[in-house]
């Protein structure tokens, strides 16, 4: 034993000194790629293709033009003639219900399959959970054909064609359903081990299983649906496949993810707006991620399987 | 702008018009069913509360999975039968060979990277006094979509031509250290690690986090006492703190593989599956969307089904193992 005893000895694996030198280098260039589109994104055109963006902290300029273009349009540049304003509000309205629903559909199959009982409900749970194992690559082709054509045996129509392919009906139905497995697991753990003494007061007091589900299971049940929520949003507002299989050739329903995706490939002309487009994109994840970052992290971990 | 406002408008209706219709459909029914009494309460809400997640579970995923099996040995039309045609082709096919060999070195690589850099990461934070700036920058791109991130690598990947200067940072470290910049992304086999290190930089906080959690939970009078009986430093984390963290690690390291396997958004966006950098999950979007045929598609999916599948049992088995341990 050389060194001297600190309060906590086995914390001193290695010299902290050399520990914070290595963080901190990684940080740095963990940080570096966002910072440089960041950075980019407040340069002229011109700039962009003649400097790198570094060269800015020795000759200042910056400008808003991009911002400008992409958010108030009329950019002939890149196909987003009417700004990415659009294709935001496009993913506002992909996320919330792809959000809200699926937790409402999840939470009352978890109150049922703990609190209800049935013979077989621990069989059906166990089902459920495994469900986590099919890619969601396995129901794209059967679900667009259902969205389009419907569901048939022979001559008789099982489901009528629903009709809703090329319709934000149509994200948030499979968003919903991809969501469940993972949903119903997570609440399940955590409505299961709700103190029972609460539940069987309501019972005697001569509540019904709705009554309970809504007054007591529900509020409850917030800080699990809270982390279930934040990582639903950010799979939801980040995904890709999704939206290019439900959404596809529907310019009008397109989130900003998709749209984004489909203009990379066409960069060579309009970088600068490019840039823009993409920090105003991952800016409300971000905002969330800042403000909400227990949650947050609480929502990644308990997803980790899907 | 105006023009924004009058396209807005009836997209947040219909927000409004989902959430709140699938509310008032629930509380009328809640308000039906609760009304039951005697022996039939309990099975009525059963179906009223489980009903909806059956339906949607059954034909969102149960039948389809059985219908893509079905497909796979199904023409591009999904009628005319072609027996195992189309797994023949995934596993002979010289092109498909690649996409599968890709597959294979993400699914190698890419765990093996972000799992022990998250690891280091963790240990080293776990020596240092501030700790929180350093874990938020590091973890912040597990809040950017892949097509978010592949913008952000794709400008430091550029590559002008001709005299012009470099304007990505890749190209200008490399002409400043007295190589010779390339267009990165058409350069075989290198492109395919490029678009790994996409990955890497966005999973490699969700590793350290979790990692750094379950180094902080190692009770600490265990690290005190075999500290005061002489371990320290590499042997004190060989036989104290790895073995502590291992079931995390390897929960970590599947859950990587598992990503990997299933990896479509950054090889969509960087490079669409061109220049020799295609993989499982963009061949599989290719062959429905593109070519048209979702025989091949169904094969693929039945594929990337089977290669993750031992991988996922074996992490829910390792997560149900730690919770029952805990």
């Amino acid at each position: 034993m050389s060194k001297p005893a600190v309060h906590n000895p086995g914390r001193k694996l290695f010299s902290s000194k050399i520990a914070a030198i290595v963080v901190w280098t990684i940080t740095i260039l963990w940080t570096i790629p966002t910072f440089g589109l960041f950075v980019s994104s407040f340069r002229s055109k011109e700039d962009i293709y003649a400097t790198g963006w570094w060269t800015v902290f020795l000759h200042p300029h910056f400008t808003l033009a991009n911002y400008h273009a992409v958010i108030f349009g009329s950019s002939t540049q890149l196909s987003i003639g009417d700004g990415v304003l659009p294709y935001v509000v496009n993913s506002i309205v992909i996320t919330i219900p792809s959000v809200i629903i699926p937790i409402i559909v999840a939470t009352m199959a978890a109150y049922s399959l703990a609190w209800v009982k049935f013979k077989g409900s621990d069989f059906v749970f166990f089902f459920i959970f495994a469900l986590q194992i099919i890619p969601l690559q396995m129901s794209l082709i059967p679900l667009l054909q259902l969205f389009t054509g419907g569901a048939h045996i022979g001559h008789f129509t099982l489901i009528p064609k629903l009709g809703i392919a090329g319709h934000f009906a149509g994200i948030w139905l499979p968003h919903t359903m991809f969501a469940l497995p993972l949903a119903i697991y997570l609440l399940h753990n955590f409505i299961a081990s709700l103190p029972r003494d609460i539940m069987e007061a309501a019972y005697v007091d001569g509540a019904n299983h709705f009554k309970v589900f809504r007054q007591i299971v529900l509020p409850l049940s917030v800080p699990a649906i809270a982390a279930f929520a934040i990582f639903q949003f950010l799979w939801v507002w980040n995904d890709l496949l999704v939206a290019l299989t439900f959404a596809s050739g529907t310019e009008e329903i397109a989130p900003i993810n998709s749209k984004l995706a489909s203009l990379v490939g066409q960069y060579g002309s309009g970088w600068q707006l490019l840039t823009a487009g993409a920090f105003i994109s991952i800016a409300i994840p971000l905002a969330v991620f800042f403000s909400l970052q227990r949650f947050f992290v609480r929502g990644l971990l308990s997803g980790s399987v899907k | 702008m105006s023009t924004i406002l009058s396209t807005s408008g009836p997209k947040f209706a219909q927000v409004l018009i989902a959430v709140f219709g699938f509310l008032a459909i629930m509380s009328v029914i809640f308000w039906i069913a609760g009304r039951a009494n005697g022996r039939k309460v309990k099975p009525i809400a059963n179906v009223v509360f489980l009903g909806p997640a059956v339906v949607l579970l059954m034909l969102g995923l149960i039948v389809p999975a059985f219908q893509t099996i079905i497909f796979s040995f199904k023409g591009e039309d999904s009628i005319k039968w072609v027996g195992l045609s189309n797994y023949d082709w995934i596993f002979t096919d010289p092109d498909m060979r690649k996409v599968l060999f890709n597959t294979f070195l993400w699914m190698l690589f890419v765990p093996i990277f972000t799992t022990l850099l998250g690891l280091t990461l963790a240990i080293f934070m776990d020596r240092m006094k501030r700790e929180s700036v350093p874990k938020s920058l590091i973890f912040m791109p597990m809040a950017i979509s892949f097509v978010g991130a592949s913008i952000i690598w794709r400008f430091v990947y550029n590559y002008s031509n001709g005299f012009k200067p470099q304007v990505g940072l890749l190209s200008a470290v490399v002409k400043t250290v007295g190589g010779h910049p390339q267009n990165w992304l058409l350069e075989k086999p290198l492109n395919t690690f490029l678009l790994m290190v996409i990955f890497i930089w966005v999973q490699t906080g969700f590793a350290m986090v979790i990692l750094s959690a379950a180094i902080k939970a190692v009770p600490a009078d265990i690290v005190e006492a075999s500290a005061l009986d002489g371990a320290s430093g590499f042997r004190l984390f060989r036989f104290i703190t790895f073995p502590s963290v291992r079931s995390t690690f390897i929960v970590v390291l599947a859950t990587q593989v598992v990503g990997a396997l299933k990896i479509f958004d950054v090889v969509r966006t960087m490079t669409g599956g061109n220049f020799g950098t295609n993989v499982i999950a963009n061949e599989m979007y290719s062959q429905i969307f593109v070519q048209f045929n979702q025989g091949k598609g169904a094969a693929l999916a039945i594929v990337l089904f089977l290669l993750v599948v031992p991988v996922l049992i074996f992490n829910m088995r390792n997560l149900r193992l730690e919770r029952s341990e805990r």
